[in-house]
Protein backbone atom coordinates (compact mmCIF):
# COMPACT_ATOMS: atom_id res chain seq x y z
CA UNK A 1 0.00 0.00 0.00
CA UNK A 2 1.92 3.04 -1.01
CA UNK A 3 1.80 5.91 1.33
CA UNK A 4 0.39 9.23 0.58
CA UNK A 5 2.22 12.01 0.87
CA UNK A 6 1.66 14.36 3.73
CA UNK A 7 0.36 17.33 3.28
CA UNK A 8 2.77 20.17 4.57
CA UNK A 9 6.13 19.24 4.91
CA UNK A 10 8.93 20.85 6.39
CA UNK A 11 10.29 21.83 3.13
CA UNK A 12 7.47 24.91 3.38
CA UNK A 13 9.29 26.31 6.69
CA UNK A 14 11.18 28.96 5.88
CA UNK A 15 13.75 28.94 8.51
CA UNK A 16 15.98 26.13 9.01
CA UNK A 17 18.46 25.00 11.87
CA UNK A 18 21.60 23.69 10.59
CA UNK A 19 24.19 22.90 12.67
CA UNK A 20 27.87 24.04 11.80
CA UNK A 21 30.72 21.73 13.41
CA UNK A 22 32.37 20.77 16.20
CA UNK A 23 34.26 19.20 12.83
CA UNK A 24 34.53 21.64 10.55
CA UNK A 25 37.21 23.20 8.72
CA UNK A 26 36.82 26.89 9.57
CA UNK A 27 35.50 26.99 12.89
CA UNK A 28 39.28 27.27 14.26
CA UNK A 29 39.01 24.14 16.81
CA UNK A 30 35.89 22.25 18.02
CA UNK A 31 33.24 24.93 18.51
CA UNK A 32 29.83 24.33 17.28
CA UNK A 33 27.77 26.78 16.27
CA UNK A 34 23.71 26.30 15.66
CA UNK A 35 22.45 28.87 12.97
CA UNK A 36 18.87 29.16 12.37
CA UNK A 37 18.93 30.34 8.84
CA UNK A 38 16.05 31.93 6.42
CA UNK A 39 17.59 30.81 3.39
CA UNK A 40 20.90 32.15 3.49
CA UNK A 41 20.22 34.78 5.73
CA UNK A 42 21.53 34.36 9.72
CA UNK A 43 18.39 34.50 12.15
CA UNK A 44 20.14 33.77 15.12
CA UNK A 45 23.55 31.52 16.45
CA UNK A 46 23.83 29.64 19.16
CA UNK A 47 27.45 28.50 20.59
CA UNK A 48 27.64 24.72 21.88
CA UNK A 49 31.36 24.72 23.42
CA UNK A 50 33.36 22.84 25.71
CA UNK A 51 34.39 20.25 23.77
CA UNK A 52 37.38 20.85 24.64
CA UNK A 53 37.18 21.19 28.44
CA UNK A 54 40.00 20.15 29.93
CA UNK A 55 39.69 21.00 33.99
CA UNK A 56 42.57 23.09 34.05
CA UNK A 57 41.24 25.35 36.79
CA UNK A 58 40.49 21.92 38.87
CA UNK A 59 43.71 20.37 37.83
CA UNK A 60 45.36 24.31 39.40
CA UNK A 61 43.57 23.05 42.51
CA UNK A 62 46.27 20.30 42.93
CA UNK A 63 49.44 21.22 41.85
CA UNK A 64 51.55 23.03 43.48
CA UNK A 65 52.28 26.93 41.63
CA UNK A 66 55.49 25.98 40.26
CA UNK A 67 54.03 22.45 38.97
CA UNK A 68 50.75 24.42 36.77
CA UNK A 69 53.10 26.79 34.76
CA UNK A 70 52.99 24.52 31.46
CA UNK A 71 49.56 23.70 32.08
CA UNK A 72 48.76 27.59 31.54
CA UNK A 73 50.27 27.51 27.91
CA UNK A 74 47.87 24.77 26.50
CA UNK A 75 44.89 26.89 26.89
CA UNK A 76 45.64 29.47 24.55
CA UNK A 77 48.20 27.58 22.59
CA UNK A 78 48.82 29.50 19.98
CA UNK A 79 49.89 32.54 22.30
CA UNK A 80 51.78 30.15 25.23
CA UNK A 81 54.41 32.65 25.80
CA UNK A 82 52.05 35.02 26.92
CA UNK A 83 49.50 33.28 29.18
CA UNK A 84 53.08 32.28 30.49
CA UNK A 85 53.65 35.65 31.11
CA UNK A 86 50.01 36.61 33.14
CA UNK A 87 50.59 33.59 35.01
CA UNK A 88 54.25 34.11 36.23
CA UNK A 89 53.16 38.08 37.00
CA UNK A 90 49.80 37.00 38.70
CA UNK A 91 51.46 34.85 41.49
CA UNK A 92 54.85 37.08 41.50
CA UNK A 93 52.43 39.99 42.36
CA UNK A 94 50.58 37.45 45.17
CA UNK A 95 54.00 36.92 46.60
CA UNK A 96 54.95 40.49 46.06
CA UNK A 97 58.75 39.36 44.29
CA UNK A 98 60.40 42.19 41.87
CA UNK A 99 61.50 40.95 38.99
CA UNK A 100 64.83 42.11 37.51
CA UNK A 101 65.24 44.25 34.79
CA UNK A 102 67.31 42.06 32.06
CA UNK A 103 64.05 39.29 33.12
CA UNK A 104 61.51 42.08 32.49
CA UNK A 105 63.29 43.12 29.22
CA UNK A 106 63.37 39.66 27.99
CA UNK A 107 60.23 38.84 28.73
CA UNK A 108 58.61 41.80 26.77
CA UNK A 109 60.81 40.60 23.50
CA UNK A 110 59.27 36.97 23.64
CA UNK A 111 55.74 38.26 24.42
CA UNK A 112 55.84 40.56 21.43
CA UNK A 113 57.37 37.57 18.97
CA UNK A 114 54.55 35.60 20.57
CA UNK A 115 52.26 38.41 19.70
CA UNK A 116 53.17 38.72 15.96
CA UNK A 117 53.62 34.84 15.66
CA UNK A 118 50.01 34.70 16.81
CA UNK A 119 48.56 37.21 14.36
CA UNK A 120 50.29 35.57 11.56
CA UNK A 121 48.34 32.12 12.42
CA UNK A 122 45.18 34.28 12.49
CA UNK A 123 46.20 36.05 9.23
CA UNK A 124 47.01 33.08 7.57
CA UNK A 125 44.07 31.13 8.85
CA UNK A 126 41.49 33.61 8.36
CA UNK A 127 42.48 34.77 5.14
CA UNK A 128 41.86 31.31 4.22
CA UNK A 129 38.63 30.81 5.37
CA UNK A 130 37.74 33.52 2.87
CA UNK A 131 39.48 31.97 0.36
CA UNK A 132 42.83 33.47 -0.07
CA UNK A 133 44.69 30.72 0.33
CA UNK A 134 48.30 32.19 -0.63
CA UNK A 135 48.64 34.35 2.47
CA UNK A 136 48.40 31.37 4.84
CA UNK A 137 51.47 30.07 3.23
CA UNK A 138 53.88 33.13 3.28
CA UNK A 139 52.52 33.42 7.38
CA UNK A 140 53.18 30.91 8.10
CA UNK A 141 56.82 30.72 6.46
CA UNK A 142 57.65 33.52 8.08
CA UNK A 143 56.35 32.33 11.70
CA UNK A 144 58.84 29.53 11.19
CA UNK A 145 62.05 32.04 11.96
CA UNK A 146 60.37 33.25 15.24
CA UNK A 147 59.69 29.96 16.05
CA UNK A 148 62.90 29.27 15.69
CA UNK A 149 64.27 31.90 18.37
CA UNK A 150 61.43 30.31 20.89
CA UNK A 151 63.20 26.70 20.37
CA UNK A 152 66.77 28.39 20.63
CA UNK A 153 65.77 30.15 23.64
CA UNK A 154 63.59 27.24 25.31
CA UNK A 155 63.36 24.17 23.69
CA UNK A 156 59.68 24.23 21.92
CA UNK A 157 58.19 25.77 19.39
CA UNK A 158 54.37 25.87 20.61
CA UNK A 159 54.36 25.46 24.43
CA UNK A 160 57.12 26.98 25.30
CA UNK A 161 57.11 27.15 29.00
CA UNK A 162 59.31 30.31 29.09
CA UNK A 163 59.00 32.15 32.11
CA UNK A 164 59.12 31.12 35.86
CA UNK A 165 58.05 32.61 39.17
CA UNK A 166 60.09 35.32 39.70
CA UNK A 167 62.22 35.48 36.10
CA UNK A 168 63.37 33.24 33.54
CA UNK A 169 65.11 30.20 33.87
CA UNK A 170 67.26 30.40 31.04
CA UNK A 171 69.94 32.82 30.12
CA UNK A 172 69.61 34.16 26.70
CA UNK A 173 71.60 32.15 24.23
CA UNK A 174 74.52 33.43 22.09
CA UNK A 175 73.10 35.08 19.13
CA UNK A 176 70.14 35.78 20.47
CA UNK A 177 69.77 39.20 20.19
CA UNK A 178 71.18 39.26 16.68
CA UNK A 179 68.31 36.95 15.70
CA UNK A 180 65.58 39.02 16.84
CA UNK A 181 67.06 42.74 15.34
CA UNK A 182 67.30 40.09 12.33
CA UNK A 183 63.93 39.76 12.38
CA UNK A 184 62.78 43.08 13.16
CA UNK A 185 65.00 44.06 10.67
CA UNK A 186 63.30 41.80 7.70
CA UNK A 187 59.89 41.87 9.41
CA UNK A 188 57.89 44.73 8.10
CA UNK A 189 59.22 44.23 4.40
CA UNK A 190 57.12 40.49 4.90
CA UNK A 191 53.98 42.83 6.41
CA UNK A 192 54.14 44.53 3.33
CA UNK A 193 54.05 41.68 1.52
CA UNK A 194 50.92 40.12 2.96
CA UNK A 195 49.04 43.78 2.82
CA UNK A 196 49.82 44.13 -0.82
CA UNK A 197 47.80 40.66 -0.98
CA UNK A 198 44.71 41.72 0.90
CA UNK A 199 44.33 44.99 2.04
CA UNK A 200 43.17 46.89 -1.20
CA UNK A 201 41.95 43.36 -2.65
CA UNK A 202 38.62 43.54 -4.15
CA UNK A 203 37.47 40.43 -2.85
CA UNK A 204 38.92 40.66 0.33
CA UNK A 205 36.66 44.57 0.71
CA UNK A 206 33.80 42.62 -0.53
CA UNK A 207 34.21 40.15 2.05
CA UNK A 208 35.43 42.14 5.30
CA UNK A 209 33.90 45.49 4.77
CA UNK A 210 30.70 46.40 6.95
CA UNK A 211 30.62 42.31 8.10
CA UNK A 212 30.18 41.91 11.72
CA UNK A 213 30.22 45.18 12.58
CA UNK A 214 30.46 45.51 16.56
CA UNK A 215 29.93 49.22 18.03
CA UNK A 216 32.11 50.66 21.06
CA UNK A 217 29.30 50.52 23.16
CA UNK A 218 28.23 47.24 22.35
CA UNK A 219 31.78 45.96 22.73
CA UNK A 220 32.43 47.58 26.05
CA UNK A 221 28.75 46.26 27.08
CA UNK A 222 29.91 42.61 26.04
CA UNK A 223 33.64 42.87 27.78
CA UNK A 224 35.18 42.88 24.31
CA UNK A 225 38.60 43.02 24.72
CA UNK A 226 41.85 43.08 22.47
CA UNK A 227 41.73 44.66 19.43
CA UNK A 228 37.96 43.48 18.47
CA UNK A 229 37.47 46.60 21.07
CA UNK A 230 39.93 48.14 19.35
CA UNK A 231 38.83 48.08 16.04
CA UNK A 232 35.37 49.41 16.99
CA UNK A 233 36.90 52.67 18.20
CA UNK A 234 38.06 52.26 21.89
CA UNK A 235 41.63 53.27 21.86
CA UNK A 236 42.05 50.90 25.02
CA UNK A 237 45.36 48.16 25.40
CA UNK A 238 46.47 47.05 29.04
CA UNK A 239 49.99 47.80 27.86
CA UNK A 240 49.47 51.04 28.03
CA UNK A 241 46.76 52.24 30.28
CA UNK A 242 48.15 49.31 33.43
CA UNK A 243 51.56 48.29 32.28
CA UNK A 244 53.60 45.31 33.13
CA UNK A 245 56.28 43.88 32.55
CA UNK A 246 59.14 46.30 30.38
CA UNK A 247 56.16 47.86 28.06
CA UNK A 248 56.30 51.35 30.00
CA UNK A 249 59.89 51.99 28.81
CA UNK A 250 58.94 51.78 24.92
CA UNK A 251 57.35 53.82 22.85
CA UNK A 252 54.99 52.47 20.66
CA UNK A 253 50.91 53.57 18.95
CA UNK A 254 47.98 51.54 19.59
CA UNK A 255 45.96 51.00 16.45
CA UNK A 256 41.99 51.60 16.42
CA UNK A 257 39.55 50.87 14.16
CA UNK A 258 36.41 53.10 13.24
CA UNK A 259 33.52 50.98 11.99
CA UNK A 260 34.22 48.21 14.09
CA UNK A 261 33.89 45.80 11.03
CA UNK A 262 36.11 43.00 9.71
CA UNK A 263 38.11 44.89 7.79
CA UNK A 264 38.98 47.08 10.39
CA UNK A 265 39.71 44.53 12.61
CA UNK A 266 42.38 43.07 9.98
CA UNK A 267 43.59 46.16 9.63
CA UNK A 268 44.08 46.72 13.54
CA UNK A 269 46.17 43.36 13.87
CA UNK A 270 48.40 43.70 11.08
CA UNK A 271 49.62 47.31 12.48
CA UNK A 272 49.92 45.78 15.81
CA UNK A 273 52.44 43.12 14.34
CA UNK A 274 54.37 46.09 13.39
CA UNK A 275 54.30 47.90 16.67
CA UNK A 276 55.44 44.27 18.12
CA UNK A 277 58.39 44.56 16.30
CA UNK A 278 59.01 47.93 17.16
CA UNK A 279 58.59 47.36 20.62
CA UNK A 280 60.70 44.27 20.27
CA UNK A 281 63.33 46.38 18.36
CA UNK A 282 63.48 48.68 21.08
CA UNK A 283 63.57 46.33 24.09
CA UNK A 284 66.87 44.63 22.19
CA UNK A 285 68.48 47.69 21.55
CA UNK A 286 68.70 48.55 25.13
CA UNK A 287 68.97 44.67 26.80
CA UNK A 288 70.09 45.43 30.40
CA UNK A 289 72.53 43.12 31.87
CA UNK A 290 72.40 41.71 35.12
CA UNK A 291 70.38 38.89 37.09
CA UNK A 292 67.41 37.13 35.74
CA UNK A 293 65.82 35.30 38.37
CA UNK A 294 64.33 37.31 41.76
CA UNK A 295 64.59 36.36 45.22
CA UNK A 296 61.78 33.73 44.90
CA UNK A 297 61.86 31.63 48.05
CA UNK A 298 62.55 27.65 47.78
CA UNK A 299 59.68 26.77 48.06
CA UNK A 300 56.48 29.20 46.62
CA UNK A 301 53.52 29.83 49.42
CA UNK A 302 52.50 32.83 49.10
CA UNK A 303 49.95 34.88 51.78
CA UNK A 304 46.55 34.56 51.94
CA UNK A 305 45.07 36.97 49.62
CA UNK A 306 44.33 37.06 46.35
CA UNK A 307 45.02 38.66 43.46
CA UNK A 308 43.80 39.72 39.91
CA UNK A 309 46.22 40.24 37.19
CA UNK A 310 45.42 40.91 33.28
CA UNK A 311 47.54 41.32 30.43
CA UNK A 312 47.01 42.37 27.11
CA UNK A 313 47.12 38.93 25.38
CA UNK A 314 46.99 38.49 21.38
CA UNK A 315 43.29 37.36 21.58
CA UNK A 316 42.69 40.10 24.23
CA UNK A 317 42.81 40.81 28.11
CA UNK A 318 43.97 37.59 29.58
CA UNK A 319 43.41 37.71 33.42
CA UNK A 320 44.66 35.55 36.13
CA UNK A 321 42.67 35.09 39.62
CA UNK A 322 44.64 33.51 42.10
CA UNK A 323 43.94 32.93 45.24
CA UNK A 324 46.27 31.42 47.86
CA UNK A 325 45.30 30.08 50.99
CA UNK A 326 48.95 30.09 52.59
CA UNK A 327 49.62 26.73 51.25
CA UNK A 328 52.19 25.06 48.26
CA UNK A 329 49.15 24.83 45.95
CA UNK A 330 46.59 27.47 45.36
CA UNK A 331 43.48 27.78 46.40
CA UNK A 332 41.64 29.14 43.00
CA UNK A 333 43.18 29.64 39.80
CA UNK A 334 40.48 31.00 37.31
CA UNK A 335 41.43 32.18 33.96
CA UNK A 336 39.35 34.90 32.52
CA UNK A 337 39.76 33.78 29.13
CA UNK A 338 39.41 36.65 26.03
CA UNK A 339 38.39 34.31 23.62
CA UNK A 340 35.64 33.43 25.70
CA UNK A 341 34.55 36.54 26.44
CA UNK A 342 35.07 37.57 22.74
CA UNK A 343 33.03 34.39 20.86
CA UNK A 344 29.50 35.60 22.80
CA UNK A 345 29.90 38.53 20.79
CA UNK A 346 29.33 36.49 17.90
CA UNK A 347 25.24 36.13 17.61
CA UNK A 348 25.28 39.86 17.87
CA UNK A 349 27.60 40.51 15.24
CA UNK A 350 26.39 38.18 12.71
CA UNK A 351 22.62 38.28 13.01
CA UNK A 352 21.56 39.64 9.26
CA UNK A 353 24.59 38.54 7.37
CA UNK A 354 24.86 35.61 5.08
CA UNK A 355 26.28 32.47 6.09
CA UNK A 356 29.38 32.71 4.83
CA UNK A 357 29.77 36.00 6.87
CA UNK A 358 29.19 33.98 10.04
CA UNK A 359 33.10 32.20 8.71
CA UNK A 360 34.45 35.32 8.28
CA UNK A 361 33.19 36.54 12.12
CA UNK A 362 34.16 33.54 13.54
CA UNK A 363 37.65 34.17 11.99
CA UNK A 364 37.52 37.66 12.66
CA UNK A 365 37.19 36.88 16.79
CA UNK A 366 40.58 35.15 16.66
CA UNK A 367 39.34 32.67 18.77
CA UNK A 368 41.70 29.42 20.41
CA UNK A 369 39.35 26.91 21.76
CA UNK A 370 41.86 25.98 24.01
CA UNK A 371 41.20 29.07 26.17
CA UNK A 372 37.26 29.11 25.42
CA UNK A 373 36.91 25.69 27.02
CA UNK A 374 39.94 25.33 29.40
CA UNK B 1 39.29 45.27 61.40
CA UNK B 2 36.93 42.55 60.04
CA UNK B 3 34.69 40.22 62.10
CA UNK B 4 32.81 38.10 59.94
CA UNK B 5 33.45 34.86 59.09
CA UNK B 6 34.26 35.60 55.72
CA UNK B 7 37.91 36.98 56.84
CA UNK B 8 38.40 34.53 59.14
CA UNK B 9 41.14 32.86 57.07
CA UNK B 10 42.96 35.76 56.60
CA UNK B 11 42.51 37.33 60.05
CA UNK B 12 44.11 34.54 61.71
CA UNK B 13 47.03 34.79 59.26
CA UNK B 14 47.25 38.96 59.68
CA UNK B 15 47.11 38.20 63.76
CA UNK B 16 50.33 36.85 63.46
CA UNK B 17 52.10 38.89 61.88
CA UNK B 18 50.43 42.11 63.12
CA UNK B 19 52.46 45.02 60.85
CA UNK B 20 50.78 45.72 57.61
CA UNK B 21 54.64 46.99 56.42
CA UNK B 22 57.66 45.42 55.73
CA UNK B 23 58.98 48.61 57.22
CA UNK B 24 58.03 48.33 60.28
CA UNK B 25 60.46 45.35 61.25
CA UNK B 26 63.01 46.90 58.66
CA UNK B 27 64.51 49.02 61.95
CA UNK B 28 65.39 45.93 63.96
CA UNK B 29 66.22 43.52 60.92
CA UNK B 30 69.78 43.89 60.97
CA UNK B 31 71.83 40.74 59.25
CA UNK B 32 72.31 39.33 62.67
CA UNK B 33 68.59 38.58 62.78
CA UNK B 34 67.21 38.10 59.37
CA UNK B 35 63.54 37.76 60.48
CA UNK B 36 60.68 37.10 57.77
CA UNK B 37 58.99 40.06 56.67
CA UNK B 38 55.46 40.57 58.22
CA UNK B 39 52.85 39.04 55.98
CA UNK B 40 50.73 41.40 53.80
CA UNK B 41 47.35 41.94 55.34
CA UNK B 42 44.27 42.83 53.60
CA UNK B 43 43.83 46.75 55.25
CA UNK B 44 40.83 48.90 55.30
CA UNK B 45 40.48 51.44 52.06
CA UNK B 46 38.41 54.58 52.49
CA UNK B 47 38.31 56.08 49.32
CA UNK B 48 36.02 58.73 47.42
CA UNK B 49 34.30 55.74 45.83
CA UNK B 50 33.76 53.98 49.29
CA UNK B 51 32.20 57.21 50.37
CA UNK B 52 29.82 57.56 47.60
CA UNK B 53 28.83 54.08 48.24
CA UNK B 54 28.27 54.42 51.85
CA UNK B 55 25.87 57.45 50.99
CA UNK B 56 24.40 55.63 48.61
CA UNK B 57 23.57 52.43 50.68
CA UNK B 58 23.72 53.42 54.22
CA UNK B 59 21.65 50.22 55.44
CA UNK B 60 23.81 47.79 54.02
CA UNK B 61 27.09 46.46 55.75
CA UNK B 62 29.60 46.90 52.99
CA UNK B 63 33.08 46.38 53.96
CA UNK B 64 35.72 47.96 51.63
CA UNK B 65 39.17 46.51 51.59
CA UNK B 66 42.45 46.21 49.98
CA UNK B 67 44.96 44.26 49.49
CA UNK B 68 48.63 44.57 46.89
CA UNK B 69 47.02 47.49 46.37
CA UNK B 70 43.81 46.13 44.72
CA UNK B 71 40.55 47.08 46.34
CA UNK B 72 37.93 45.09 46.92
CA UNK B 73 34.46 45.34 48.65
CA UNK B 74 32.64 42.42 50.63
CA UNK B 75 28.68 43.04 49.97
CA UNK B 76 25.58 41.25 51.02
CA UNK B 77 24.02 39.27 48.34
CA UNK B 78 20.93 41.02 47.95
CA UNK B 79 22.84 43.88 47.58
CA UNK B 80 24.78 42.90 44.92
CA UNK B 81 22.49 44.26 42.05
CA UNK B 82 21.08 47.57 43.37
CA UNK B 83 25.04 48.38 44.09
CA UNK B 84 26.45 47.19 40.10
CA UNK B 85 23.94 48.81 38.95
CA UNK B 86 24.68 52.11 40.39
CA UNK B 87 28.82 51.57 39.91
CA UNK B 88 28.02 51.52 36.35
CA UNK B 89 25.73 54.40 36.43
CA UNK B 90 26.62 56.68 38.75
CA UNK B 91 30.62 55.54 38.77
CA UNK B 92 31.39 54.68 35.62
CA UNK B 93 32.56 50.92 35.82
CA UNK B 94 31.61 50.01 32.48
CA UNK B 95 33.16 47.15 31.72
CA UNK B 96 32.58 43.89 33.73
CA UNK B 97 35.73 41.53 32.72
CA UNK B 98 35.30 38.62 34.97
CA UNK B 99 32.58 37.19 37.09
CA UNK B 100 33.40 33.81 38.98
CA UNK B 101 33.09 32.07 42.34
CA UNK B 102 35.17 30.47 44.66
CA UNK B 103 33.84 27.30 46.90
CA UNK B 104 34.96 27.67 50.76
CA UNK B 105 33.02 24.32 51.81
CA UNK B 106 34.20 25.45 55.58
CA UNK B 107 32.69 28.69 55.85
CA UNK B 108 28.71 28.78 56.35
CA UNK B 109 28.24 31.13 53.47
CA UNK B 110 30.14 28.29 51.11
CA UNK B 111 30.44 30.55 47.89
CA UNK B 112 32.17 33.81 47.01
CA UNK B 113 30.89 34.83 44.46
CA UNK B 114 33.62 37.15 42.22
CA UNK B 115 32.96 40.62 40.36
CA UNK B 116 36.19 41.74 38.44
CA UNK B 117 35.03 45.33 37.58
CA UNK B 118 37.08 47.95 35.48
CA UNK B 119 36.24 51.64 34.08
CA UNK B 120 37.05 53.03 31.34
CA UNK B 121 37.18 56.83 32.03
CA UNK B 122 38.45 56.24 35.69
CA UNK B 123 41.52 53.42 34.38
CA UNK B 124 40.89 51.91 37.65
CA UNK B 125 40.22 48.29 38.60
CA UNK B 126 36.92 46.71 41.61
CA UNK B 127 36.22 44.13 42.61
CA UNK B 128 33.02 43.29 44.48
CA UNK B 129 32.92 39.52 46.76
CA UNK B 130 29.11 38.80 47.48
CA UNK B 131 28.85 35.33 50.00
CA UNK B 132 26.88 33.19 49.24
CA UNK B 133 25.20 30.28 50.97
CA UNK B 134 24.66 26.57 49.02
CA UNK B 135 21.48 26.96 48.48
CA UNK B 136 21.20 30.68 47.79
CA UNK B 137 20.66 31.60 44.85
CA UNK B 138 21.97 35.56 43.51
CA UNK B 139 20.04 38.13 41.07
CA UNK B 140 21.80 37.99 38.02
CA UNK B 141 23.53 41.14 36.43
CA UNK B 142 22.98 40.31 32.77
CA UNK B 143 20.73 43.64 32.88
CA UNK B 144 23.57 45.53 33.73
CA UNK B 145 26.78 44.02 31.99
CA UNK B 146 25.96 41.65 28.56
CA UNK B 147 29.37 40.19 29.30
CA UNK B 148 27.66 38.79 32.31
CA UNK B 149 25.51 36.17 30.52
CA UNK B 150 27.80 33.14 29.75
CA UNK B 151 30.25 33.88 32.52
CA UNK B 152 27.26 33.23 35.07
CA UNK B 153 26.38 30.20 32.97
CA UNK B 154 30.07 29.20 33.35
CA UNK B 155 29.27 29.75 37.42
CA UNK B 156 25.92 27.87 37.85
CA UNK B 157 28.00 24.70 35.47
CA UNK B 158 31.09 24.55 37.91
CA UNK B 159 29.44 25.28 41.07
CA UNK B 160 25.99 24.87 40.63
CA UNK B 161 25.30 28.71 41.77
CA UNK B 162 22.01 29.72 40.30
CA UNK B 163 21.44 33.12 39.28
CA UNK B 164 18.15 34.59 39.45
CA UNK B 165 16.40 36.05 35.93
CA UNK B 166 19.41 35.13 33.62
CA UNK B 167 17.83 34.23 30.28
CA UNK B 168 19.16 31.31 29.80
CA UNK B 169 21.11 29.31 32.59
CA UNK B 170 22.12 26.01 31.47
CA UNK B 171 25.45 24.27 31.59
CA UNK B 172 28.11 25.63 28.89
CA UNK B 173 31.28 24.18 29.04
CA UNK B 174 29.83 20.83 30.50
CA UNK B 175 26.92 18.36 28.21
CA UNK B 176 23.63 19.28 29.51
CA UNK B 177 22.85 16.17 31.66
CA UNK B 178 25.95 16.25 32.94
CA UNK B 179 25.35 15.71 36.84
CA UNK B 180 27.77 17.47 39.55
CA UNK B 181 29.57 20.06 40.24
CA UNK B 182 33.24 19.78 39.41
CA UNK B 183 35.00 23.28 40.47
CA UNK B 184 33.76 22.46 44.17
CA UNK B 185 35.59 21.21 46.69
CA UNK B 186 33.92 17.81 47.67
CA UNK B 187 34.22 17.42 43.76
CA UNK B 188 37.14 14.83 43.23
CA UNK B 189 39.93 15.52 41.13
CA UNK B 190 39.03 11.82 39.41
CA UNK B 191 35.63 11.97 39.60
CA UNK B 192 33.26 11.76 36.77
CA UNK B 193 29.78 11.88 36.10
CA UNK B 194 30.33 7.90 34.71
CA UNK B 195 26.68 7.63 34.00
CA UNK B 196 26.95 9.78 31.23
CA UNK B 197 30.42 9.03 29.86
CA UNK B 198 29.03 5.24 30.20
CA UNK B 199 25.53 5.85 28.14
CA UNK B 200 27.16 8.80 25.48
CA UNK B 201 30.97 7.72 24.99
CA UNK B 202 30.34 3.43 25.58
CA UNK B 203 33.12 2.99 27.48
CA UNK B 204 33.64 1.93 31.05
CA UNK B 205 35.25 5.18 32.70
CA UNK B 206 36.79 8.26 31.26
CA UNK B 207 39.97 7.11 33.77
Amino acid sequence: MMETAPKATFLDANEIVINMGPQHPSTHGVLRVILKLDGEKVLGTECVIGYLHRGVEKIAENRTYVQFTPYVDRMDYVAAVSNGLGYCEAVEKLLGVEVPPRARYVRTILTELNRITSHLLWLGTHAMDLGAFTPLFYTFREREEILKVFENYCGARLTTHAFRIGGLQYETYDGFEEQVKAICDTFPAKIDEYEVLLTLNRIWLERTKKVGILKAEDAIDLGVTGPVLRASGVQWDIRKAMPYAAYEEFEFDIPTGENGDTYDRYLVRVEEMRQALRIARQAVDRLPSGPILGKVPKVIKPAVGEVYHSIEAPKGELGYFVVSDGSTQPYRVRVRPPSFINLQALDRMVRGHLVADVVAVIGTLDIVLGEVDR
Amino acid sequence: MAEDQGKEKQASGQEAAGKPAPEAKGAGGKPAAPGKPAAPAAEPWDGELVQSLRKAFPDISLEALTYRAQNYFILPRESALPVAMHLKAECGFNMLADLTAVDYPQREMRFEVIYQLYSFPRNERLRLKVPLGETESIESVVPVWGTADWLEREAYDMFGIRFEHHPDLRRILLPEEWQGYPLRKDYSILQQDTKWVQENLHIESGQ
